[in-house]
């Protein structure tokens, strides 16, 4: 039998990960995928604590399907931004993409 | 060891490593094709816990939306995709500073919580957890407002990334 522990270590290793991806990553649409690690590992903390702490009640999976959809809505903004700033400035690079920057 | 932690240490080893090879490969292309690897493992780790309706999900909307998304943007804007200049900024050993105290805290902050050894409650035959999922998120009394906030959410990003993407003149 596994331990919730051992669940919760792996989703804060996946979450240390993508954070490192999301901070030092110059292509933003590699700081993209590093946040969809992120999310991930926080939906596997909730399905996590679902199944070890109250599975009679469906809570965490119904969290986790929002993370899911708000996920899905996150990454299809912004990589529509990155193709629309892509071909006014022809960089994806993120500290080239400093026009708000004063 | 039991074959349950076999397996669990064996899928975890795969995910970190596929997730390390997202954020540290060169090459755009192959960090998608690694974040691939990565939400299978995860979706993996959802069969482990008994949430077979979100390791489906996992693979349709993640893998087969997702990360297919992901893959069109990279080739879309391909001409950096593999510019030789490096991957990283200046800034990426604060980066990993950071990371590795946030995950020594957070694991202290594991450690130190009485639940710690808190094993899996058995579930009844009769409880089948993706037909009580699929009633609360339609039910008044559960998550039906969230359930409807989030399709308005999606039509917002489609007509959102539409707009947005939209080649003018």
């Amino acid at each position: 039998m596994v331990p919730i522990s051992w669940y919760l270590i792996f989703a804060a290793a996946l979450f240390c990960i993508g954070l490192f991806g999301v901070l030092a990553r110059k292509n933003a649409i590699a700081i993209l995928m590093g946040i969809e690690l992120m999310l991930n590992a926080v939906n596997i903390n909730l399905v996590a604590f679902w199944r070890y702490g109250t599975p009679r009640d469906i809570s965490g999976q119904a969290f986790a399907v929002m993370v899911f959809a708000v996920a899905a809505a996150e990454v299809a903004v912004g990589l529509a931004l990155f193709i629309s700033v892509y071909r006014r400035r022809r960089t994806v690079a993120a500290d080239e993409i400093d026009l708000l920057k004063w | 060891m039991t074959i349950d932690q076999i397996l669990f240490i064996l899928v975890a080893a795969a995910t970190l490593g596929a997730a390390l090879l997202v954020v540290t490969s060169r090459n755009l292309i192959h960090a998608a094709l690694w974040l691939i690897v990565s939400l299978f493992g995860i979706s993996i780790f959802y069969v482990f816990l008994n949430a077979g309706f979100l390791a489906v999900v996992q693979v349709v909307v993640y893998i087969g939306a997702i990360a297919i998304l992901m893959i069109f943007a990279i080739m879309l804007t391909r001409r950096v995709a593999d510019t030789p200049g490096p991957r990283f900024n200046s800034n990426w050993i604060w980066a990993v500073l950071i990371s590795v105290v946030l995950f020594g805290t957070i694991s202290w902050i594991i450690s130190s919580w009485p639940g710690i050894n808190g094993t899996k409650p058995g579930l009844v035959e009769a409880f089948d957890p993706v037909q009580k999922l699929g009633v609360a998120l339609v039910s008044p009394e559960a998550y039906v407002i969230p359930f409807e906030l989030a399709s308005v959410l999606l039509l917002a990003a489609l007509i959102g990334a539409i707009i947005v993407a939209w080649e003018r003149e």
